[in-house]
């Protein structure tokens, strides 16, 4: 079983949304069989990493998250906090960084969304991925795609940026491996080799 | 038939809303998808507004900014620091980057939290907003919006499309307490505006009443104490300004705080946010 397996098969994400259990954290499941009324559906396509992929009789209330890791075989973007604060499910929406729970992915429809999966080509890695692997940020790894996505923002956004701008730049996104030291020399390689190219 | 409207104008948005009369206006979506992730809310249809053109943009007159209902935190913090300085700082304290880029100030006024970062500062600025239904539009003062927690005057098939800030002259400042500095829901906040021409100092308070405050008698009491060519004030009529802030409010305790704690710490922010204002 490949990891991009494991994560579909399993997860928060399922137990939250399968109809027929209870909401761990206090839903209650689809009141009739059916969900047609309480859980009405809708088709739509989203752009994704310049891929246009249809989104077929999906519950109208679902994340961009949720559609992207469990119905576009997306698993990148990380689940953790559904509300906002981790900063794990970090993606770009039309160019401005976003956090893909907090959007309703049937309100995606037009915007072009970039994934961490879209930075670089198949099998390769982007210069900040590859920083990040080089300069041993990576620990458990759970919110390293969010760093990734929101610190290629910030290099693409502000070349120079100050130390002080990049950690209010990653302020949204949580290490609990408090792997922070190696993630900001990270960044400052990215920049340093992205200097010297321009030189 | 589909649940789900995008309009791109005002009429297609109150057509939509005939249609779909359940709907759910969706603007950024931030505070409304957390409801959604945790089961607490199912909308039976969406009419998402972030696309209609009404609700763009920002015009800086001589007298005010009007700023569109769907334009988002990020870009005031970015490009309204020097016509509503107050404003723009509030909007750096919104969650974290990802939700200023969503969120929308149209959103943070229309969920009416309590501890709803602009609206302190809109409130203290005398804003007023601009509502649209299919039979007209109204402006209504921002004090007179928010009637409780999260709830507002806003009928049925209205939407908010304009938010006027009055542009002042003086110096502002935005204050807000919380566990971290980025990334947290205040403790409480202040946003303190000084009007040199129209010689008045406004103060706005969140997370401190069901809605977000003023406090009247402190704002009166330090008008009359600054020696407005100086622009200073006697460090005794600082201390008793705060004081008077804190006899204001009327804060609750809940996970974030306690009563107390707001009361003192409403009182240290805006002793602190009058000292920042004047002159040494």
């Amino acid at each position: 079983m490949s990891a991009s397996d494991a994560e579909r098969s399993g997860g928060v994400s399922d137990a939250l949304h399968d109809p027929t259990t209870e909401d761990s954290r206090g839903g209650q499941g689809y009141p009739d069989p059916e969900g047609a009324r309480d859980f009405p559906l809708e088709t739509y396509v989203l752009s994704v990493n310049g891929r246009d992929l249809p989104v077929d009789d999906a519950w109208v209330g679902e994340s961009l998250l949720y559609v992207l890791r469990e119905r576009l075989g997306q698993p990148g973007s990380k689940n953790a906090c559904e509300q906002g604060e981790c900063g794990s499910c970090s993606v770009l929406m039309d160019g401005a960084l976003v956090a893909s729970c907090c959007v309703l992915a049937a309100d995606a429809v037009g915007s072009a969304v970039v994934t961490v999966e879209g930075l670089a080509g198949e099998g390769e890695l982007s210069d900040v991925q590859r920083a990040f692997v080089e300069q041993g940020a990576v620990q458990c790894g759970f919110c390293i795609p969010g760093m990734i996505v929101a610190l290629t923002d910030l290099l693409d956004r502000s070349p120079a940026a100050s130390e002080l701008e990049m950690r209010e730049a990653i302020s949204g996104n949580l290490c609990r491996c408090t792997g922070y030291g190696r993630i900001f020399a990270a960044f400052r390689h990215v920049q340093e080799e992205r200097s010297h190219a321009r030189a | 038939m589909s649940v789900i409207a995008r309009p791109a104008n005002l009429q297609d948005a109150f057509d939509a809303l005939d249609t779909l009369p359940d709907a759910q206006l969706l603007a950024g979506g931030t505070d409304f998808m957390v409801e959604v992730n945790f089961g607490h809310r199912r909308p039976p249809a969406v009419v998402a507004i972030r696309r209609l053109a009404e609700l763009q943009g920002y015009q800086v007159r001589d007298d005010e900014v009007d700023i569109g209902a769907a334009v988002t935190w990020t870009t005031i913090e970015r490009q309204l620091a020097g016509e509503l300085p107050a404003l723009a700082a509030a909007a750096r304290t919104v969650g974290s980057p990802q939700m200023r880029n969503a969120a929308t100030i149209g959103g943070n006024v229309a969920t009416a939290s309590p501890a709803g970062d602009g609206l302190p500062v809109l409130l203290a600025a005398d804003a007023s907003l601009v509502l649209a239904s299919r039979h007209g539009e109204r402006t209504v003062p921002f004090a007179e919006f928010v009637t409780g927690v999260k709830r507002t005057v806003l009928r049925p098939g209205e939407i908010i499309t304009r938010v006027r800030v009055p542009r002042l002259t003086g110096p502002q400042e935005f204050l807000k307490v919380g566990t971290r500095n980025a990334m947290v829901i205040s403790i409480c906040c202040a946003a303190l505006l000084i009007d040199r021409v129209g010689r008045t100092v406004r103060i706005g308070l969140g997370s401190v009443a069901p809605t977000p405050v003023r406090a009247p008698a402190a704002e009166s009491y330090i008008a009359a104490e600054i020696d407005w060519d100086a622009l200073s004030a006697p460090a005794e009529s600082v201390t008793r300004f705060g004081e008077l802030v804190r006899d204001a409010v009327r804060p609750i305790t809940d996970h974030r705080g306690s009563a107390a704690y707001r009361s003192r710490a409403v009182q240290v922010i805006a002793t602190r946010a009058l000292e920042r204002s004047l002159a040494a």
